[in-house]
């Protein structure tokens, strides 16, 4: 494998994409890989947006994503899915949630991003978190559900995600984010 | 367990300060440098402190070395500037146990007020600077910093960015080194006392040693060659090194580790056979000056690069060639999400009261710089650490006096204890009536909780002293009756004795407290945990 794998992470301050991201690149060096990930912290924990890039493959340079070559775009609120666009290209993965947080000082969320997405990525996967509910035990778990689906189009074995996971996250809720994880594999892709 | 990690920039220059055997570290919280010292403060047998702002911090260390003890010392790159008095002359008096100074600066001004390239420190205070590119440098540049240092007898930079600190990558651990126990300090006048007499003396040391450095770095394998085609070369360091390789994976490339003092020799050696050299850096034309001083000519820099913000591997591509990527399009307005204060932070009811006011706001750094944005739009200047309360004088100084007064100065707890304090005994001293609002939340909140002398704890969780405002007010001479603590939830009360101090013509300090709600919910769950 040549080309390294890009994922880029988003979503809004406090929806904690750091231990998902933090995950993914660890089940990827189990994996042998040479891995970098890199996110701003900051001012961005005061509600601002976002962001990590997740890179690996047999030698990554740069931690960040080149334009235009993110594999998968993955992210935790609708609107900010359009925010990092340019790092796309038509063939990146979209997957988000449909949340839809409203910034400060904004009253109106803008329309049609569903349909424009759909439209111009032929590879779209939506999330809808309260469909989830009955699923988990807490919305905590989102983030291990969303490394279970990840784990359909990543060539990362189940052991190593499992691994990762362990490493990272409080023994007490092991066993509940293994479940969440696991729920995310079975999410229809 | 594996000893193959991913770390940040960040935990892997704690750790490389640990395996160098370095048994104390100072700093104060400020983005990207934080994690530093939280990390480190992990160690075993490893002593850590949050001093109250980056002077005392240099100067703490500067005892712990000349006492013996390998000592790591951390800031943002604007807290440089605040501990630049003791660092000139400690470049001057060297160190005993080696002492290595982490500037981390910040292009593109992710989370500061300015862009400053920290680079200019090494040159101007006549201080080594090493430049890791990513997690397993930072580590081995660290040790190899805490070698130099005790070596040339010098305290020794290490610059890192936002990208570095922040950039988790692969690290191989090795032992620690086997920590000397420190001998106390010994008295040594002539290069610790720096009268006019003494510091000549010493001048004619620093300039002797950093020859001696620049002869070295000559040889050392952290600048490294790697050579392909002999048209066009780089010279570059730090993250930019692996842009570079990222777009050109097969370019001839300079890689500098150290960037102060340069190796002039292997330099003019690389520009030799080269046809013409790029250089590749953030922000100042360091490299570039500095080199074309040498008498090179076959060298370009920023006519190619932007002189502002970050480089990455786009606007080197950019910068080098026409191709582009073409990224999907939606044409889609979405509004910007800028950081805002908590939804349910405590100190939002006296933004309200400020801007129903209408009064000037003369604002400082943290969490409530935030008051400027809507909907409070309650803040009108932000300089630096502190700089609320000595800006509101100037403004009440210059202001028609007839006109009642309308300056306020806002700041938050840490920053009164970093630098607050002493625009406070100023306001006393020179007879000014300003008011001057502390937010206290109980923790130095925008940098992610770290305690401070308002929060009654330690960064290691030991209790200690918590600031007595009044005690302190009235020690510089103000009166009781204007030293006054109200709580953040009650608007009206806030109103009330703003509008009441503002009218008393004298020296007011206004305390509201309300507890930070991420730092109290946080604290909440660990003592459920019992912790
Ligand atoms: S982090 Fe704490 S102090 Fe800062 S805005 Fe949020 S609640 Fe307020």
């Amino acid at each position: 494998m040549n080309k390294p794998v890009n994922l880029l992470m988003v979503g809004v301050g406090g929806q904690g994409i750091i231990l998902a991201s933090d995950i993914i690149a660890l089940a990827a060096i189990k994996a042998g890989y040479d891995a970098k990930k890199n996110e701003i912290h900051g001012m961005s924990q005061r509600g601002g947006s976002v962001f990590s890039h997740i890179r690996y493959g047999e030698k990554i340079y740069s931690p960040v994503i080149p334009e235009g070559q993110t594999d998968i775009l993955v992210s935790l609120e609708e609107m900010e899915t359009l925010r990092w666009l340019k790092y796309t290209n038509k063939k990146t993965k979209i997957i988000y949630f449909k949340n839809e947080i409203l910034p400060a000082n904004v009253q109106e969320y803008p329309k049609g991003i569903e349909q424009a997405i759909n439209k111009s990525f032929p590879n779209v996967y939506i999330i809808k978190p309260e469909e989830l509910k009955e699923k988990i035990s807490s919305p905590k778990y989102l983030n291990t559900v969303l490394c279970g689906f990840l784990s359909n189009f990543l060539n990362l074995s189940k052991g190593q995600w499992i691994a990762a996971i362990k490493d990272k996250v409080p023994k007490e809720t092991y066993e509940l984010n293994l479940q969440a994880f696991e729920t995310g594999t079975k999410l229809k892709t | 367990m594996t000893t193959k990690q991913l770390l940040s920039g960040n935990e892997a220059i704690a750790r490389g300060a640990y395996e160098a055997g370095a048994t104390v570290g100072t700093g104060y919280p400020g983005t990207p440098s934080t994690e530093i010292l939280e990390n480190f403060v992990r160690y075993p047998d490893v002593y850590c402190e949050w001093s109250v702002n980056e002077k005392v911090a240099l100067e703490v260390a500067i005892g712990a070395s000349l006492a013996g003890a390998r000592t790591l010392v951390t800031m943002k790159h604007v807290g440089v500037n605040v501990a630049a008095d003791p660092l000139f002359t400690l470049s001057y008096i060297g160190i005993k146990g080696g002492l290595v100074i982490v500037s981390a600066d910040d292009p593109d001004m992710h989370s500061s007020q300015n862009e400053q390239d920290n680079r200019h420190y090494a040159l101007a205070a006549k201080i080594p600077m090493l430049e890791p590119a990513d997690s397993q440098e930072a580590k081995e540049f660290t040790k190899l910093a805490f070698k130099l240092s005790e070596k040339y007898d010098t305290p020794v930079f290490i610059r890192s960015v936002t990208r570095l600190a922040h950039t988790n990558s692969i690290v191989s651990h090795s032992k620690p080194t086997n920590r000397p126990l420190p001998q106390g300090f010994e008295r040594n006048i002539k290069k610790y006392v720096m009268i006019p007499a003494f510091a000549r003396l010493r001048h004619l040391e620093v300039e002797k040693r950093l020859a001696l450095i620049a002869k070295e770095s000559n040889e050392l394998s952290i600048n490294q060659t790697e050579i392909n085609d002999k048209k066009t070369g780089f010279i570059t360091s730090g993250v930019n090194y692996h842009y570079l390789k990222e777009i050109y994976p097969e370019a001839t490339i300079l890689k500098l580790g150290m960037i102060y003092p340069l190796p002039v020799e292997k330099i003019k050696k690389f520009c030799k056979i080269m046809k013409r050299v790029i250089i590749v850096e953030d922000l100042d034309p360091f490299l570039e000056t500095l080199i074309k001083a040498m008498g090179i000519t076959n060298v370009q820099g920023k006519k190619l690069f932007p002189l502002t913000g970050e480089l990455n591997p786009d606007i080197i591509r950019g910068s080098l060639s026409t191709n582009k990527s073409s990224p999907v399009s939606i044409n889609i307005d979405i509004p910007n999400r800028p950081p805002a204060l908590c939804p349910g932070c405590p100190h939002r009811q006296v933004f309200n009261v400020l801007k129903k006011l209408k009064l000037t706001v003369s604002g400082d750094i943290g969490c409530y710089t935030l008051g400027v944005l809507p909907p409070f739009s309650a803040m009108d200047t932000c300089i630096d650490m502190g700089a609320s309360i000595g800006v509101a004088q100037g403004i009440e100084i210059a202001s028609n006096r007839k006109k009642k007064n309308t300056v306020v100065a806002v700041l938050g707890d840490s920053t009164f204890a970093h630098s607050g304090i002493t625009g406070l005994l100023n306001a006393a001293y020179n007879g000014r009536h300003s008011l001057i609002i502390v937010l206290d939340n109980g923790t130095t909140a925008m940098t992610g909780m770290q305690p401070n002398p308002s929060s009654g704890e330690t960064i290691s969780g030991n209790p200690t002293i918590q600031i007595d405002y009044h005690k302190l007010g009235e020690s510089m001479g103000l009166d009781q009756d204007n030293i006054r603590e109200v709580n953040a939830y009650k608007e009206d009360e806030i109103e009330k004795n703003i509008t009441k101090l503002l009218t008393s013509e004298k020296l007011s300090l206004l305390v509201i407290k309300g507890l930070c709600v991420i730092f109290k919910t946080r604290r909440i769950k660990q003592l459920k945990k019992g912790k």
